[in-house]
């Protein structure tokens, strides 16, 4: 049969034709414009005004930015630069004023010569932040981690080491006295004992031992006054501490909001409520005008302090409800099988649900940390020297810089712009990292 | 002969408070009560002597007495003479006004953005998600600044817009024009033109706030123009389960839904006023303050870029095979996203959506930057440095922001309550 068609039809090819092109309106350039930016009317509309608004937002922004001065002392100066260059009427951007006052947007009023100290600590933060966001670094990292906070706290505000010594000292005792009680009195008294002994060694002999040991050995930085602070130290020092502080505090909320014991789970979700339902600047005024109202007579301290606890207190609402979120997320079975295990109450929250529960909630910790630092800047209405308007109000105040409006935002606007939108990068590398879907 | 109670149930031991699960959580909820009690009363105790050494009492007095101060713009009639209560009540009305404009307005850009990120068209994507970062990630702050610096150093003066007869005569024009004639940004305020009645019935005046009578009347009749058209519906809709056919309804709906409202409204002598410009400002028409203009602004187009997210990400968690499905069904397009995809793509996009309500009415106390008397503006502001009372002030502006948001968030349980998955 199979040579029937080679005798009836006339012609039939026997050999393949090279392959053609597809013709030119089908391929390369002219199919991606047509299927991407003109396939149908509404598309090919959408295009010319997406294009036309992108043109004319370029084009009334770029000339502007190019014929910036970057040499000059005073806004004056830039001004009859650019007009010099470019003839009468043309306006230019004075990124003179970035150029000799981008010191005061990092480090605020902090003492020139020692800039080295906060630029130090930024530099360890990452290497003790890097065991945290990567899992597969090393964990013996995660000491250097634990220090960090203590040699932070030296390097930036400067002072006797003893003092911070102690602290971590405090933390050490409190460890020990868990591990020395825990086999004999169980985790009720040992939990006790714990936070009990550090407290009193804080409260009644840290000081001394410190004054005595710097005496002894002194081992001091120049002190800097919290007034020094500004710009981006005092956004990363509020948002940095904030977190970190918030993240322990958060944890046990968000236990505690699923606790079966009534009053408990009451308490953290009134707590929870009550921070997130008011403004950020509200509780920032509490910090600055009534908190000395509810501490004992006459105790006054230091204000980032006071910023940090109130933005301690904010970050863990937060923080409580996107670990809540994980902990929803973990299905029933690894509760019931920790129960089948026979594990109690903190075991299992130790050993099964929290490891797997934190590491699903690292975006949503991430994203509270980018919320928390943007919203460091609102730190300027209770007078601190926040990068967005307090350093700018600061220096526009200065005859040489009076009257300057778009440079600082612009500044000022990219640095967050960085620094946020590489974090949030980070939190959606990592959340397809974790992504156990199906 | 009853036994000995020794023998019937098990002893009890003080050691069982803390080894016996059956006790321990009423041990542990005990300690805690103490200790947050004991906490409590401390910073209630440190809170008393405090204000004994000041030599002052926790009283909300000075809300009655005369508040001194003008607030512009504001919602209900109000003057320096007015007290403290009234202008709360001001500045509470204008953040109220600022987080509902704010919404809305934020809604819109955000589905617009959404919708639009998903498009085929590359242009049009890009520049979405590059309006989404940048809005994302940038404090809202900074908008708020830029915008209002923009309207106060970027815009005309109001007399710009000026014509004079002399300037007709030598042929000028304007040094600025209004946009359709009936629209203009000035450095001061953004002025449009505003609906009035011109035989409006007078308004009920409750001392406190002034109600147009005119407009309740209006919302009375579209109030029963809405439940008529529900009736037609179920009407319609019973009929159809008797005879198998519905009645068409669409025009008799229109009807009933338009006409009464446009007699009414010329009944009333209706018309829409234009500002003018006179002398050195424009009259007629509404002014919206700049500082209004650029919070409103910039907090829709913050939240407007979350707002975006959110919606992207509700529509892509509907999956393929769920319009498969209603196609394979037979089912059209338009009922297709309105039976299948929607209800499915809202149940994700509802709850952060009104997360994201909250956080604009929060942000809204930023209106300080802006230079906005909003209720942190007046309150826990001008009220605050004038009484000195910081304790009460600040404890009234947390109580009220507290109710809001807890108005919001319990409107979102009962909507999360009614859409919830029923699990078995």
């Amino acid at each position: 049969m199979s040579d029937v068609h080679a005798q009836t039809v006339p012609f039939v090819r026997k050999s393949m034709l090279p392959e053609a092109e597809p013709p030119a309106r089908q391929r390369g350039v002219p199919l991606w414009l047509r299927e991407n930016l003109f396939s149908g009317w509404f598309n090919t509309i959408l295009t010319i005004l997406g294009a036309a608004a992108a043109i004319w937002l370029v084009a009334s922004i770029l000339p502007w930015m190019l014929r910036g001065v970057w040499n000059a002392d005073s806004l004056r100066e830039c001004r009859d630069i650019v007009i010099e260059r470019y003839g009468e009427g043309v306006t230019g951007a004075c990124w003179a004023m970035i150029r000799e006052r981008w010191p005061q947007y990092i480090f605020g009023m902090y003492p020139q010569d020692i800039f080295w100290r906060p630029t130090l600590a930024f530099v360890l933060l990452l290497v003790a932040i890097a065991p945290v966001l990567y899992l597969s670094l090393p964990r013996k990292l995660l000491i250097f981690s634990a220090l960090y906070p203590a040699l932070a706290y030296w390097l930036l505000w400067g002072g006797t080491i003893w003092l911070p010594v102690m602290v971590l000292v405090g933390f050490a005792l409190g460890w020990g006295a868990l591990r020395l009680v825990l086999p004999r009195f169980g985790a009720i008294v040992a939990t006790a004992v714990a936070v009990l002994v550090p407290v009193l060694w804080w409260g009644l002999l840290a000081g001394d031992a410190a004054q005595d040991l710097q005496g002894l050995v002194p081992l001091a930085l120049r002190p800097v006054g919290s007034a020094a602070f500004g710009g981006f130290l005092l956004s990363f020092v509020l948002g940095v501490t904030g977190v970190s502080l918030s993240l322990p505090l958060g944890l046990l909320l968000s236990l505690g909001r699923r606790s079966d014991l009534p009053l408990i789970h009451y308490l953290c979700v009134g707590f929870i409520e009550f921070i997130r339902g008011v403004p950020l600047i509200t509780l920032l005024f509490t910090a600055s005008l009534l908190l000395n109202y509810f501490l004992p007579p006459n105790s006054d301290f230091d204000i980032i302090l006071r910023v940090i606890i109130m933005v301690t207190l904010f970050a863990a609402a937060y923080i409580a409800e996107v670990i809540r979120g994980a902990l929803a997320a973990l299905p029933r079975g690894q509760y019931e099988a920790a129960d089948a295990l026979g594990l109690d109450y903190w075991k299992a929250q130790r050993l099964i649900i929290l490891p797997q529960a934190l590491k699903i909630s690292i975006p949503g910790i991430v994203s509270t940390f980018i919320g928390l630092f943007k919203d460091t800047t609102l730190v300027v209405f209770i007078g601190l020297r926040d990068p967005l308007k307090g350093v700018t109000d600061m220096i526009r105040q200065t005859t040489a810089w009076k009257g300057i409006y778009w440079e600082p935002y612009i500044f000022v606007g990219a640095l967050f712009f960085v620094i946020c939108f590489s974090m949030s990068r980070y939190a959606m590398y990592l959340e397809r990292k974790l992504e156990r879907g199906h | 002969m009853a036994a000995s109670p020794s023998q019937i149930g098990p002893v009890f031991r003080p050691s069982m408070l803390l080894y016996d699960s059956r006790y321990r959580s009423i041990t542990i909820q005990i300690v805690v009560l103490l200790l947050v009690m004991a906490g409590i009363g401390w910073l209630l105790h440190n809170l008393f002597t405090n204000l004994a050494q000041l030599g002052r009492t926790l009283d909300f007095d000075f809300l009655g007495r005369r508040a001194g101060y003008e607030i512009t713009p504001s919602l209900i009639q109000y003057s320096a003479d007015n007290t403290h209560w009234r202008a709360l009540v001001v500045g509470l009305l204008n953040t109220l006004l600022v987080a509902l404009v704010g919404c809305i307005l934020a809604t819109i850009v955000g589905v617009l953005v959404g919708v639009l990120r998903l498009s085929n068209n590359w242009l049009v994507g890009r520049l979405m998600t590059v309006y989404v970062e940048v809005f994302r990630n940038i404090p809202v702050l900074l908008w708020i600044l830029m915008l209002f610096a923009v309207l106060k150093e970027a815009t005309p003066a109001p007399n710009a817009y000026r014509l004079t007869p002399a300037m007709v005569e030598a042929g000028q024009s304007a040094d600025a024009s209004m946009f359709l004639g009936s629209f203009a940004v000035t450095n001061r305020y953004t002025t449009m033109p505003t609906p009035l009645l011109s035989r409006g019935p007078g308004g009920i005046d409750l001392g406190f706030v002034n109600f147009s009578g005119g407009f309740l009347i209006l919302a009375l009749i579209l109030i029963a123009s809405i439940l008529a058209v529900r009736y037609l519906g179920r009407r319609a809709t019973r009929i159809q389960a008797e005879t198998g056919k519905r009645p068409t309804t669409w025009w008799q709906s229109l009807l009933i839904l338009f006409v009464p409202v446009i007699l009414a409204l010329w009944a009333m002598g209706f018309y829409i006023q234009v500002p003018e410009i006179t002398s050195f400002n424009f009259s007629g028409g509404i002014q919206l303050s700049n500082g209004f203009v650029a919070l409103t602004l910039a907090l829709a187009l913050y939240t407007g870029a979350f707002i975006a997210e959110i919606v992207r990400a509700g529509i892509l968690a509907v999956s393929r095979g769920q319009s498969e499905a209603a196609f394979a069904l037979g089912l059209r397009p338009g009922w297709t996203m309105r039976l299948v995809i929607l209800p499915q793509a809202l149940r994700v996009i509802v709850p952060p959506l009104i997360s994201q309500y909250l956080n604009l009415t929060k942000n809204s106390s930023l209106a300080l930057a802006a230079s906005y008397l909003d209720l942190r503006g007046t309150l826990g502001g001008i009220t605050l440095n004038q009484t000195g009372r910081g304790l009460e002030c600040m404890l009234l502006l947390m109580a009220i922001y507290l109710i809001i948001s807890l108005l919001i968030s319990s409107g979102m349980n009962v909507f999360n309550s009614r859409v919830r998955l029923k699990e078995r």
